[in-house]
């Protein structure tokens, strides 16, 4: 039973942890809650639903299932990456240089543009994600394993792993960086700002399409309004780990989907979703800056 | 970056042939259609192609024509705006008693569908008047004030059905309640600094609410509490519609005239001077965590008043009242009309409670219309329609 | 008399040490200095004696009270107030409202009373106004009263933050470069404001670089360099000490 619930923790928190990244990488830079990256997620798992039924009617499903499937992650992820960058260029970029609320603001406007031109156009009932892959799995000892499970662990520590060594080594992560810390130094030894932004969005939305269309598949079920919740939980678990910090993203997903799937099982799953909220107060307040988040104070 | 010189890089830019390609009216119609295709299919998305490649040529078209028109435009706007309050000012009293006795016949001519508008209006404007205080006076965000409003309407559903107290007994209880809330709410909230204060309340918002859904046993759930009484002024129930309808304006006004009054003294400059620069605050004196606490619990008695009224109006409570587009949409109503402004605020509750109301046969779209007017707003005023500077 | 005793602070953020064991006293009712090049620690210093900052060692005392621990609102109470180098002003009130406010720490009206507007409200509200505009008259800005505080001029700007701390009704008052950013007419006004203050019997810490107004006005001066106290004395002490000189100059003069 716990090792059961451990596993279908991390599960989830691999997911969690894949939209935090977004999140905390846009606050990193833009210091900016981007509260429309939780539709992005939302809007990868109505594609994956779009594009492999596309693909089911034209007979590649039948053909090549794996390159079927490959292809839908690969539009998919291209599709979200470039809703996630014209949200930028239309909705935040225009207000970079205004009070810190306006774009928040902003992002509300997006997120419930978004979630309600999804239920417009695609209804407001849930929608069945295409049965390609049947739902098998192994059992050890009791304990059940799915292989889209699996695959979820994979490709979420994949991606991380991906991103790390971007953020690290590529010349392009080294400039996000420079612009996380400070924008006008960056500017001025040659980084182009609006690039860097761009790339940020770019990156943040991909992944939250990985993790849309993997839970899609995971589940079945995709509902207009999944990203709000889940947009919250991955913002949760962005701060659990300290807000900016690439490493306290992964952390604080993984850890958050632990903490609801065990305590979904021993505590009670009425108040499934309130642990998250639950959490993020208590650790705001005991470290208000999250388990990886370096402390500032203000410059006087 | 001088202005010099980015003028410089922008033009070097715009010269080569890549930047004006994808600047060309075609890649942007191009762009978005691509984007919709999805969700649009072909065809839409080809429609979208072809309005927006029009739209895209006839905005570039007047663009020329269009920057000083603007500026014409906003000098004319600024200009009516101070017109409008300097005659305000002059005519202030005479139109405030012509608005009054509006108001006061209003029941006698319109149909009950518009007094119901009317009612729901008037709770927003309280409503919104208590997040006015928290975001536009003090300046901190509070994306969970629905809490507070929930509260109120679930003390008195409670009050009244289980133990079967008054309206006029049960007000003071729900409005300490939502007070009390305010308070406990603040207390960890405010050690917290800006966005991290706005998560925490939409936390705590959602966190009500998932409670209010699942303690089945005394708030039934998503089933919702029924059968709760108007309230009785002396001996008369007021079950009438128009009579709740001069109760409640009863209500908004005392409610302007107090939160007017509070603006206008030491407390309200203090509120402002916080969020204007907080540590100036406290070094001439201001006790910050004090006063920000007091401005949750004050923004936290208005919303409990404005939750007593609601569920005494409806005579029924759901969880599904309280959600977090509620939240939003209290903070679109502040916003809409002016941060800190008291008739900016009370224009854009009547606004946002009206304007779905009477666009009944685009329903469907208004919620779009929202988000995206949201958007618009922010960028091109993002002071509200009746804000100042 | 001594107003303010500084007895041994130290500061450290991380790493760095901003301040180290700086001991200090000032006399009521003097005009004192405190110099230093860039970094010296000198804001660092304001910051602790306002308790913006939390010291990590050391005791401040004004008049015997220990305010080493206290919140900033508890320290202008008592009767420090400051101003900041990069001011910062209520930028979206008016120029009266920003000094009507900073007599919030000697008033008194709470919630009922500003809603029931009774006698007691009226004459505290009639007082604030009084005074705000003789604040504004002693720092030469009274024709601005109405104006929005973000569109007064920096000169204009830089007397509000003096008349704000007027308006606290303070006994020691702590000006971070008064004079930064002036053209000389203006510094000599600014310096004839210092001296009016202190005609009206205020202490005054002041952190400067323009040794003309240091020099001028100042009867004491501290000299900081790299967070420790490295010089006190009169101007003429100063002048001739050199290991100031050789903190502005470095070794080899």
């Amino acid at each position: 039973m716990f090792i059961q619930q451990l596993i279908n923790g991390i599960t989830v928190g691999g997911v969690y942890a894949l939209i935090a990244l977004g999140y905390t990488m846009v606050y990193g830079i833009l210091e900016l809650i981007n509260f429309a990256h939780g539709e992005i997620y939302m809007l990868g798992a109505y594609l994956g639903i779009i594009i492999l039924g596309f693909f089911t009617a034209v007979g590649l499903t039948s053909y090549s299932l794996p390159l079927a499937l490959i292809l839908t992650f690969v539009l998919s992820t291209i599709f979200c990456a470039s809703y996630g960058f014209t949200i930028e260029k239309v909705a935040y970029k225009p207000l970079r240089n205004a009070p810190r609320l306006s774009p928040l603001i902003s992002a509300i406007g997006v997120s419930i543009f978004l979630q309600n031109y999804v239920m417009l156009t695609q209804g407001a009932t849930d929608k069945v994600f295409p049965h390609v892959l049947e739902n098998e799995g192994f059992e050890i000892n009791g304990i059940r394993v799915t292989y889209i499970q699996l695959f979820i662990i994979a490709a979420s520590a994949v991606l991380m792993i991906f991103l790390h060594i971007f953020i690290t080594r590529t010349r392009m992560g080294k400039a996000m960086r420079a612009v996380a810390q400070d924008k006008v130094m960056a500017s001025l030894v040659g980084i182009n700002i609006d690039t860097v932004i761009s790339m940020t969005f770019v990156i943040g939305s991909g992944l939250a399409a990985v993790a849309g269309l993997m839970v899609a598949m995971y589940y079945g079920l995709v509902n207009y309004s999944i990203g709000y919740i889940a947009g919250i939980k991955a913002f949760t678990a962005a701060v659990l780990g300290g807000i900016g910090s690439i490493p306290g993203a992964m952390f604080g997903g993984i850890l958050l989907g632990l903490v609801e799937s065990l305590s979904a099982a021993y505590i009670s799953s009425e108040y499934k979703d309130a642990y998250a909220f639950i959490i993020l107060i208590i650790v705001l307040l005991i470290k208000p800056t999250g388990l990886f988040g370096k402390s500032h104070e203000e410059k006087v | 970056m001088t202005e010099g010189r980015r003028q410089k890089a922008e033009g070097r830019k715009g010269d080569s042939p890549i930047h004006r390609f994808t600047h060309s009216p075609f890649f942007i119609a191009l762009w978005f259609a691509m984007l919709f295709l999805p969700f649009k299919g072909i065809e839409g998305a080809f429609v979208l192609f072809v309005v927006l490649l029009t739209t895209v040529f006839i905005l570039r078209f007047l663009a020329g024509y269009i920057r000083p028109l603007k500026k014409r435009l906003q000098d004319a706007g600024t200009l009516i705006i101070q017109n409008a309050k300097c005659k305000m000012q002059n005519i202030g009293a005479k139109s405030l008693i012509f608005l009054l006795i509006l108001l006061l016949c209003l029941p006698f001519f319109a149909k009950d569908y518009f007094i119901d508008i009317a009612i729901l209006s008037g709770i927003y404007i309280i409503l919104a008047q208590g997040l006015n205080i928290v975001v536009g006076l003090a300046g901190l965000l509070n994306l969970g004030f629905v809490a507070f409003y929930a509260i109120g309407a679930y003390s008195y559903a409670l009050l009244n059905t289980k133990l079967g107290l008054g309206f006029w007994t049960a007000l003071p209880a729900s409005v300490l309640f939502s007070t009390v809330l305010g308070f406990v709410l603040a207390f960890p909230a405010l050690r917290l600094r800006g966005d991290y204060l706005a998560i925490v309340t939409l936390g705590f918002g959602e966190i009500v609410r998932l409670v209010l859904n699942n303690w089945d046993s005394l708030t039934k759930g998503p089933n919702g509490i029924g059968g709760i009484q108007r309230p009785y002024l002396s001996d008369i129930p007021l079950g009438k519609l128009s009579y709740y309808y001069y109760f409640i304006l009863l209500f908004v006004i005392l409610t302007i005239f107090v939160v007017r009054r509070v603006y206008s003294s030491r407390i309200g400059r203090a509120w402002v001077a916080i969020r204007e620069d907080e540590i100036a605050s406290s070094s001439i004196g201001i006790d910050t965590t004090a006063y920000k606490l007091y401005s949750f619990a004050f923004g936290a008695f208005w919303a409990g008043v404005a939750g007593t009224l609601f569920a005494a109006k409806m005579q029924f409570v759901s969880p599904e009242s309280f959600t977090f587009m509620e939240s939003v949409l209290i903070l679109c109503m502040v916003i809409l009309g002016g941060l800190g402004s008291i008739p900016g605020v009370i224009f854009g509750s009547v606004i946002l409670v009206m304007l779905p109301e009477m666009l009944r046969e685009i329903q469907l779209y208004r919620m779009l219309a929202l988000g995206s007017g949201l958007v618009l707003l922010m960028i091109f005023r993002p002071q509200g329609l009746l804000g100042r500077r | 008399m001594y107003l303010l005793e500084v007895r041994d602070i130290t500061k450290h953020f991380g790493g760095i040490r901003a301040l180290e064991e700086v001991r200090f006293r000032v006399k009521e009712g003097s005009i004192m200095s405190i110099i230093g090049p860039n970094g010296a620690g000198k804001t660092t210093l304001f910051n602790c004696l306002t308790g913006i900052t939390k010291t990590t060692k050391g005791n401040i005392f004004f008049l015997d009270t220990e305010i080493t621990a206290l919140k900033p609102h508890n320290i202008v109470r008592l009767g420090i107030a400051r101003t900041f180098q990069n001011i910062r002003l209520f930028k979206e009130m008016s120029v009266i409202e920003n000094v009507m406010v900073s007599q919030h720490c000697r008033t008194g009206s709470g919630l009922v009373a500003s809603v029931l507007r009774n006698n007691v409200f009226k004459q505290e509200e009639k007082t604030i106004r009084e005074k705000a505009l003789e604040y504004l008259e002693l720092s030469g800005i009274e024709d601005f009263a109405e104006v929005t505080a973000a569109n007064l001029s920096y000169g204009s700007q830089k007397r509000l933050e003096i008349a704000r701390v007027i308006a606290t009704e303070p006994r020691l008052i702590l000006l971070d470069e008064p004079t930064a950013g002036m053209n000389p007419q203006e510094t000599l006004e600014m310096m004839g404001l210092i001296k009016n203050l202190q005609g009206l019997g205020k202490t005054i810490i002041l952190i400067e670089h323009d040794m003309k107004v240091v020099m001028g006005i100042s009867e004491n001066i501290v000299v900081l360099d790299h967070g420790v106290k490295i010089a006190e004395g009169t101007p003429e002490d100063i002048r001739k000490n050199p290991l100031v000189i050789e903190a502005y100059l470095g070794k080899e003069h």
